[in-house]
């Protein structure tokens, strides 16, 4: 028995999984038309490389990677390409971005494809792949898995596969470890190939037992060495990468550190099974599981192309007619989808249909009284009523202190406190506001610089010119001497004149840049400045939702009241 | 739009607070066993003024009646203050120290959750050092064998301050046990000497031991259902234990046993429901322990040298005023930053 570590608080809520487990995953059939967004993953949007008309067929790249952290985006079948425009999509800003909309043919027709054996190929080109192949993390952080499966030799211990599924409701990992679990222990072979990883721990909640046996029977059938199955107590939010690193390793790997620096490297279930067929078989990723439960007929799990309008997706299931809204995600860190005509994306790992029976609202939030039951469940060791406190009174120097920035948002401390304040509104409102006074303070800062470069650009063209003008008098004084009646007086004044700018002037452009020199180096690293690209597309997602939040928080009363949030 | 988390647990201020009134049951069952019902009447006063104040204080500043009035925090207050003082009070005393801790020492500064001082200490500071006389007027314990008061006759005394034909206030009532003993070592009697008076029983005061018993299991159901944390009572009772101890040791003809401190006046009600009011204590661990660990040295010092019999109220009061500092210096290291400077 593997000795787990624990990591300090969590929650227990209900788990309501096994509505959604009594039937195995169904294939959800090809809707009407599909919504593919171009930015389903962390970094870059991918650049459409079809035109409005075209047919393309099933895996067909329709978007190319751009950029170092991008990934591929494909057509899910085969169809007419029928708009690139710009519509709302599921991801929380609520925002819309660049879609192609496909109207499938319904013969579902494949490309051209083939996999490799992963034995035989550079581990480049097995990277390159998975970026042509669009696999990204489909825990829900969508980050390209081609940039996580980079490593130096004996760098990483332990690759951690997560099937841990901490939120409620969810089942879509449950469900593909039950019935897929060879495939996805292949892809966490290949996986641990590329990362040179001497282990790998798959860690599965103890709730999920039918998949903890499959899981385990298929590291015994495939003979996989350096592999173990463990069951890790249900305790949200032990699926968080970080939480499940420390239970199964006991290494805490803190905020802004990366865990590979600390020899362990965390993909989800899925992700490896995607792997395992785009290396393989040269599938590309143009589907994925879908739990379709809350307020509906008959809760299920469905494996759903990219693309498909949640609307359609959930009148499979049979949603119910008082549903008011879909929600991505579990109930915990979900997202409430601006629209049921939103594709289903690569981060789609769930839909809720919400009525109010179901998700009654919250009742109005009474002044917090200090019972720290939120530090009590803070799974990052916070001090969740003081960052509150300091969010409220907008003291954004004092969030930073008390580490506003370690906050994962898993809501742990929203859902025990007894005042039921949305205290997680409140730090995303507070994280969003600092990005942009630093943003603010860098462009001031590149403006403050731009000026003095200017400054100095027209101090040193004045000098020069300074210099021709003396130049030209040497040369007419030279042309003078030489020349035999010099009647022209020489201008001494332009000579003397010349000969001091060429002093004063230099000094004091030294001056300047000693001085441009000193502000940069006692200027206060920023977080902006430290962040991975992942945070900075997080950033650019926040930003989206701040003006919205900013406006909550100003209706918001002086003292007692949090932001309202117009549950429209 | 709504954001996540998108379920909360069921739980509220106002069951909190529910649960720490009901915790306050076995005290105030064995309180009207030995004294009578006469603490019912006080509590009763207490709790009415108390909603009426934090009614009108609420439409003062605006806010709603609804949330605020079922949130169970006034009528805590009113409790805890009725439980600190006399029940034999003159109704006004209770009416007064209510008002005054709902309106001045809640209200004023922001009302729930905003108080930096205990309001129900502020109540019984400022009773106390109005009407210190009124203060020291304790009924005497059933089975004494002095004269008992029956219900009505306490009544009669709470309300219009009639006492029957022929009977002076002293003859019914008592100074506390810790009141008591100030005096009579002040006297030059001993310890001993003065242990063997009837009003004391097995621990401290005779009655009053039990009540203290009553809170502390009271204390003890609130810990197993994690409404408090050990944090508080543990060190405030271990603080008084130790000062009261080592006094004890060097000079058991002055000093009481630790026991006897423990059993006394309130430091059973201030370990479980005073010091652990969460809007006026520290949030961390650490800040807890040395909180209530003050407290505890505080409240000894106070009874054993200073001008009150007892030092509980007091002790809070001066602690209070430190926890902002304590909170600012014992902030715990987050995940991931263990033995990281801060």
């Amino acid at each position: 028995m593997r000795p787990l570590f624990k990591f300090h608080g969590g929650v227990h809520p209900a788990t309501h999984k096994a509505e959604s487990t009594r039937t195995p995953i169904a294939l959800a059939p090809i809707p009407t038309k599909l919504v593919i967004p171009l930015h389903q993953h962390v970094g870059n949007r991918a650049v459409p490389v079809v035109q409005v008309g075209e047919r393309v067929l099933k895996g067909q790249i329709i978007g190319r990677p751009e950029g170092r952290l991008s990934s591929a985006v494909h057509a899910s079948t085969s169809g007419t390409v029928s708009a690139i425009d710009m519509q709302l999509v599921a991801h929380h800003s609520g925002l819309p971005d660049l879609c192609v909309t496909l109207i499938p043919d319904g013969k579902d027709e494949w490309i051209a494809h083939s996999g490799v054996d992963y034995r035989q190929t550079e581990h480049t080109d097995l990277r390159h792949l998975l970026r042509q192949a669009g696999v990204v993390g489909l825990g829900g952080a969508v980050f390209p898995s081609d940039m996580k499966s980079y490593s130096h030799k004996h760098k990483i211990k332990t690759l951690v596969l997560n099937g841990a599924e901490c939120e409620p409701y969810i089942t879509c990992d449950d469900m593909l470890m039950r019935e897929r679990a060879g495939d996805i222990l292949r892809g966490a072979e290949v996986l641990r190939e590329l990362l040179y990883a001497e282990e790998v721990l798959i860690g599965i909640e103890d709730n999920k037992p039918e998949a903890i046996a499959a899981m385990q029977k298929a590291v015994l059938d495939d003979k996989h060495a350096h592999m173990e199955v463990i069951a890790v107590p249900t305790l949200y939010p032990g699926g968080g990468a970080k939480q499940l690193i420390r239970v199964l390793t006991g290494i805490e790997v803190a905020a802004g550190v990366r865990s590979t620096e600390m020899g362990v490297q965390c993909f989800n279930v899925a992700t490896a099974y995607c792997v395992w067929r785009a290396i393989t078989f040269g599938e590309p990723l143009l589907s994925r599981i879908v739990t379709v439960t809350g307020n509906v007929e008959h809760a299920q799990n469905y494996e759903v192309l990219l693309g498909t309008p949640v609307d359609e997706l959930v009148a499979l299931a049979g949603s119910r007619a008082d549903t008011n809204k879909h929600i991505m995600g579990g109930p915990m860190m979900g997202v409430d989808l601006p629209s049921g005509s939103v594709g289903v994306t690569k981060a789609t790992n769930c839909i809720i249909e919400a009525s109010p029976k179901l998700f009654p609202p919250p009742p109005p939030a009474l002044p917090c009284i200090r019972c720290t039951r939120c530090a009590d469940v803070c799974p990052a060791e916070l001090q969740p009523q003081e960052l509150f406190w300091f969010s409220k009174a907008k003291d954004f120097g004092k969030a930073q202190e008390y580490h506003l920035f370690d906050c994962i948002e898993c809501g742990a401390c929203a859902y025990v406190c007894p005042s039921q304040i949305p205290l997680v509104q409140y730090y995303r409102f507070a994280k969003s506001e600092i990005w942009q006074r630093e943003r603010d303070a860098q462009a001031a800062d590149l403006a403050r610089e731009r000026h003095e470069y200017r400054l100095m650009r027209i101090e040193r063209e004045k000098q020069e010119k300074a210099e021709r003008l003396a130049q030209k008098e040497k040369a007419a004084l030279a042309a003078k001497a030489a020349s035999p009646a010099p009647a022209v007086n020489p201008e001494p004044a332009h000579t003397s004149s010349a000969a001091d700018p060429d002093d004063t002037l230099q000094m004091r452009i030294d001056a300047a840049v000693a001085r441009a020199k000193a502000q940069a180096a006692t200027a206060q690293p920023k977080n902006v400045n430290a962040l991975t690209p992942q945070q900075q597309a997080e950033i650019a997602e926040i930003e989206a939702r701040r003006a919205k939040i900013r406006e909550m928080a100003s209706h918001a009363g002086a003292d007692d009241e949090p932001p309202k949030s117009n549950q429209g | 739009m709504w954001s996540s988390p998108f379920i909360t647990q069921p739980s509220s201020v106002s069951q909190i607070m529910l649960r720490v009134l009901i915790a306050l049951i076995p005290g105030i069952a064995l309180y009207v066993w030995y004294f009578g019902p006469a603490i019912l009447v006080s509590i009763a006063l207490a709790s009415v003024t108390a909603l009426a104040t934090e009614a009108v204080m609420l439409k003062l500043r605006q806010r709603p009646l609804g949330p605020f009035l079922s949130d169970n925090s006034a009528l805590l207050t009113a409790w805890l203050l009725a439980l600190s003082i006399p029940a034999l009070a003159p109704w006004w005393m209770v009416v007064v120290g209510t008002a005054f801790a709902i309106a001045i020492s809640k209200h004023l500064y922001g009302g729930l959750g905003n108080n930096p001082f205990n309001p129900a200490m502020i109540g019984y500071a400022v009773l106390i050092i109005s009407f210190p006389v009124h203060m020291t007027h304790w009924i005497t314990p059933h089975g004494m064998g002095g004269i008992e008061l029956s219900f009505g006759e306490q009544l009669d005394y709470i309300f219009n301050g009639v006492l029957p034909d022929g009977l002076k206030l002293d003859a019914v009532t008592m100074a506390t046990p810790l009141d008591t003993l100030k005096t009579q070592l002040h006297l030059g009697l001993s310890v001993n000497d003065i242990r063997d008076m009837p009003i004391y029983g097995h621990l401290a005061g005779k009655g009053s031991e039990m009540v203290a018993l009553g809170f502390a299991i009271g204390g003890l159901y609130l810990l197993s259902i994690r409404i408090i944390s050990w944090h508080l009572p543990v060190a405030f009772l271990a603080s008084l234990f130790a000062t009261a101890g080592i006094f004890h040791l060097v000079d058991s003809v002055h000093y009481v046993t630790p026991l006897f401190h423990w059993f006394s006046g309130a430091a059973m009600l201030g370990a479980f429901f005073i010091l652990t009011d969460p809007v006026t204590s520290p949030t961390t661990a650490k800040g807890k322990l040395i909180f209530a660990a003050g407290a505890g040295l505080l409240t000894y010092l106070i009874r054993a040298f200073g001008g009150f019999p007892d030092g509980m109220a007091f002790a809070t009061l001066l602690m209070n005023i430190c926890v902002p500092l304590i909170d600012a210096w014992t902030q715990p290291r987050v995940f991931g930053k263990k033995g990281e400077g801060k």
